[in-house]
């Protein structure tokens, strides 16, 4: 065996062996410790879980791309909120009160540039200055909520309109809005990240930066793009919930961060860059939310949901490591 | 006379404390093929550099053909017909040959998609050409070094190039792939390509180049004609004095065995592998890339476990489970990829010396800064290291020198057994027969030494013994007095099976 097969075997495929045992186990202590008699595996409750993954994966998509570019974005949560108050808002100015229903489309175009840009905000300080992602977004994740608290001081934004409710909780084929989105914008993110060169370009970005520029590849503007569309994700997936919800607190999507990179980590897309799928991050987004769903099915409260996921972060980069190591013989000094 | 396919003049260039070029002028023919030497440092990727366009020079101009130009980037050099093959491997080890092939310019369809039919075909007609063992699919990270040089070198034939530039490409290619190589280059040559090739290596200088240039510290020192010159002449122009090339006579009373490996076993990759290494001995291993050389280190380094077979050192038998356990035993490994290994391209030259003995260099609860500063200044001497000082980073040093601070960093440990794995690749002569003499210093006081090298002259001018081996098998050890190099070839072709020592 060619050496790091195993551990590449293990990043493409480990993540649904996962899912599957999770399933099963959910299933069988579901039977001993599950208060509500209804099963774990009901076809009901798989659709739920589907709609409820939608928000985090939705932004798991653009976090893929940033990691797999060699970046990460950490301020997500925070414009997920900013996008959300835009498009909550905005509905009810003066200005687009004549509009009627049409003010609909309007607010999630705004929500969606305003997204869009602060991800390219972000992007292009990468770029011109040269500094590490993690310390800029770090900067406007405390900034960008800075302007959440500022908007509406510790109070809620609401707004209903019906006929978005009834938009965002209409069902397809079976399926919600809102799953729909998730699925739609993986295909296209997928699409992106296999068969465009922007796609490409990203992932030689991330492996090797110094023979992408030798290459003449422009890092600079590939990485802003990234950035634009994690933000533009990041605000879409505010869109497709709070159009259902209708009401959004300053502390929303707090926290985000953290869980779309554990779920794009969980996928096998490595910290470092370079490599990921996608996919991946599809089976790591299910996976976590199988278990939210699972451990409360069994009857554990939150902070038992964080303290295993966490652990079981823990464990695969551990074991990636160490497959890593072992497949590449790399010096250990 | 015709007139040249590129032209460049007084080209000036600065780094912060070093004047790389200094009014350098150079100029290559149409289906010449020109040498670039010059010792470690001496600036030649940097002028390469800044003909590719990765650096804007401080003052000077360039010429491609009869037109003046400015190369504002690596794409636009490649659109003005030059090509550029990096001294370091310079390519993305998650993507694909094919992808790094055409790394930065992906053949593309509508909708910005890449067209992967047509990417694929180029690349395996091209790939065809140069004669290699792998497709265009293949991920590059699993090819060995020598192939992944295969695909930088393809990266010449992705367009019609006026002028490529081979930056050392022959560091971590042995014979057969040379031979492609050389293929390649006359094949181009034919075409009316101006070649300009980079090597510290004599015998191919003055096998393939029409015409030699000479660059030290930056500045230009003059251009001949191959055939009216010599290598001693060339040497000492590039470093302004002769060098003695004779073998090492020096002969020392050899101690006891320091390690000995009894029937050694590692899968595939190498089998039945007997020796043993004396105090005071320099033990020569040469073969083709593949035969196992450097698999056989690892194992004694602690990176593999062997599936059979026995380590001896010192006459105990030892299991060697990690390089910190092989380092505790007293064994050092100069690793044959020093970039990837061994260096930390973004901390100072000191630090990086002085990394894995960092523990035992203390002075009360700090780190000793003199006694490394010491250590690092002893062995830039002995080593001839090129560098402001101390504090520049390890990154901005030239190739050859930052081979050297690997080197540096493991002869300061003094180990008892000491495996050096294609010591010399990339390093000028000058500084070459340095580190031969170094090595067998360390020899004469005592220390085990193996050598692990693809270029025969260094083998034959170290060793005391050489073993020569062929796919996993050892075919035959020379004492010094025996060899030959007819008769190396042969065992290392595995044309000599039966004579097995
Ligand atoms: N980015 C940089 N920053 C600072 N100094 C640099 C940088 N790149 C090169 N140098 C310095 O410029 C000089 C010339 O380096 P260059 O890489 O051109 O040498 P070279 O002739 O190619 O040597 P080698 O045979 O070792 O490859 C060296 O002293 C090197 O330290
Ligand atoms: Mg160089």
């Amino acid at each position: 065996m060619k050496p790091g097969t195993l551990s590449k075997a293990l990043n493409s495929g480990a993540i649904w062996g996962f899912i599957v045992l999770e399933l099963i186990f959910f299933s069988i202590a579901g039977e001993y410790l599950s208060l509500s008699d209804k099963a774990f595996m009901d076809w009901e409750n798989m659709l739920l879980l589907l709609k409820q993954s939608a928000p985090i994966g939705i932004i798991a998509m653009g976090m893929t791309i940033v990691m797999i570019n060699g970046n990460i974005d950490l301020s997500v949560g925070a414009t997920y909120a900013i996008a959300a108050i835009v498009l909550l808002e905005s509905m009810t100015w003066p200005i687009f009160a004549g509009l009627g229903d049409l003010v609909i489309p309007v607010a999630w175009l705004l929500a969606l540039l305003v997204g869009t840009f602060l991800g390219a905000l972000n992007g292009l300080i990468v770029w011109k200055t040269g500094v590490d992602a993690f310390i800029v977004t770090l900067g406007s994740m405390l900034g960008f909520r800075g302007i959440v608290f500022m908007f509406n001081g510790e109070n809620p934004t609401s707004h209903l309109n019906w006929t978005l409710v009834d938009f965002a909780e209409a069902e397809f084929l079976g399926l919600a809005t809102a799953s729909w989105f998730l699925l739609a914008v993986t295909l296209v993110i997928w699409f992106v990240m296999t068969k465009t060169v922007h796609g490409r370009n990203a992932y030689a970005i991330g492996d090797n930066r110094e023979a992408a520029v030798n290459a003449g590849i422009r890092v600079g503007p590939h990485m802003m793009i990234n950035f634009a569309i994690i933000g533009f994700l990041a605000a879409l997936s505010a869109v497709v919930f709070y159009s259902e919800s209708g009401s959004v607190n300053p502390n929303d999507g707090q926290l985000y961060e953290l869980w779309v990179i554990t779920a794009v980590v969980l996928g096998g897309t490595k910290i470092t860059g370079g490599a990921g799928s996608v996919i991946g991050t599809f089976g790591g987004v299910i996976a976590i939310q199988l278990l939210r769903k699972g451990l409360g099915h069994i009857g554990a409260d939150t902070s038992t949901v964080n303290l295993v996921i966490g652990l079981i972060l823990i464990v695969v980069l551990i074991l990636d490591r160490q497959l890593n190591v072992k497949g590449k013989e790399e010096l250990k000094v | 006379m015709t007139d040249p396919v590129l032209h460049l003049d007084n080209i000036v260039k600065t780094f912060p404390g070093v004047r790389a070029l200094d009014g350098v002028s150079f100029s290559v023919m149409p289906g010449e093929v020109h040498a670039l030497m010059g010792e470690n440092g001496a600036g030649k990727s940097t002028l390469m550099k800044v003909l590719g366009g990765i650096y804007q020079p401080d003052g000077g101009t360039i010429h491609v053909g009869k037109e003046q130009v400015t190369m504002a980037g690596p794409l636009e050099a490649k659109a003005k017909g030059i090509v550029f093959i990096h001294q370091e491997l310079s390519l993305a080890e998650e993507l694909s040959v094919a992808e790094n092939i055409y790394l930065g310019e992906l053949p593309r369809k509508s909708f910005g998609r890449v067209d992967w039919r047509k990417l694929t075909e180029q690349t395996n007609t091209i790939l065809k050409k140069l004669n290699v063992g792998f497709d265009a699919t293949t991920r590059v990270g699993d090819l060995s070094i020598a192939n992944q040089q295969m695909v930088e070198i393809a990266r010449a034939l992705t367009v019609d190039a006026k002028a490529v530039i081979f930056d050392e490409p022959t560091a971590s290619l042995t014979d057969a792939e040379k031979v492609v190589l050389f293929d390649v280059i006359s094949d181009l040559q034919k075409e009316g390509v101006g070649i300009i090739y980079i090597s510290h290596r004599m015998e191919e200088i003055f096998k393939i180049t029409d015409r030699i240039s000479i660059l030290r510290d930056g500045q230009y020192q003059g251009t001949v004609n191959t055939s009216e010159t010599s290598e001693e002449a060339v040497t000492q122009m590039m470093i302004g004095r002769k060098l003695d090339l004779s073998r090492m006579e020096t002969h020392h009373e050899l101690g006891d065995v320091a390690l000995e490996v009894r029937g050694l076993s590692c899968g595939k990759l190498y089998q039945d592998i007997s020796f043993e290494i004396r105090r005071g001995e320099v033990v020569g291993f040469y073969g083709l890339v593949g035969a196992g050389r450097t698999e056989i280190a690892e194992t004694l380094f602690g990176l593999r476990d062997p599936s059979a077979g026995q380590i001896l050192l010192d006459g105990e038998e030892v299991r060697i489970t990690s390089p910190n356990d092989a380092i505790a035993r007293g064994i050092s490994l100069v690793p044959e990829d020093r970039k990837g290994q061994g260096l930390v391209l973004g901390m100072n030259c000191r630090d990086n010396m002085t990394l894995p003995q960092v523990q035992d260099l203390t002075s009360g609860p700090f780190v000793a800064e003199g006694a490394e500063v010491a250590i690092f200044d002893q062995y830039r001497d002995r080593l001839d290291i090129r560098t402001p000082g101390w504090k520049q980073l390890v990154g901005n040093l030239s190739g050859g020198n930052q081979q050297k601070i690997v080197i540096g960093k493991w002869l300061s440990m003094h180990p008892s057994v000491l495996i050096v794995d294609e010591p010399t690749r990339g390093i000028d002569v000058g500084s070459k027969s340095e580190i031969h003499k170094l090595l067998r210093e360390l020899a004469a006081q005592g220390y085990a030494v193996m050598v692990i090298s693809s270029e025969m002259p260094e083998v034959l001018h170290v060793a005391d013994r050489i073993v020569a081996m062929y796919s996993g098998r050892i075919m035959r050890t020379f004492t010094s007095e025996e060899v030959t190099e007819d008769s190396l070839i042969q065992a290392i072709s595995g044309l000599s099976g039966h004579e097995a020592a």
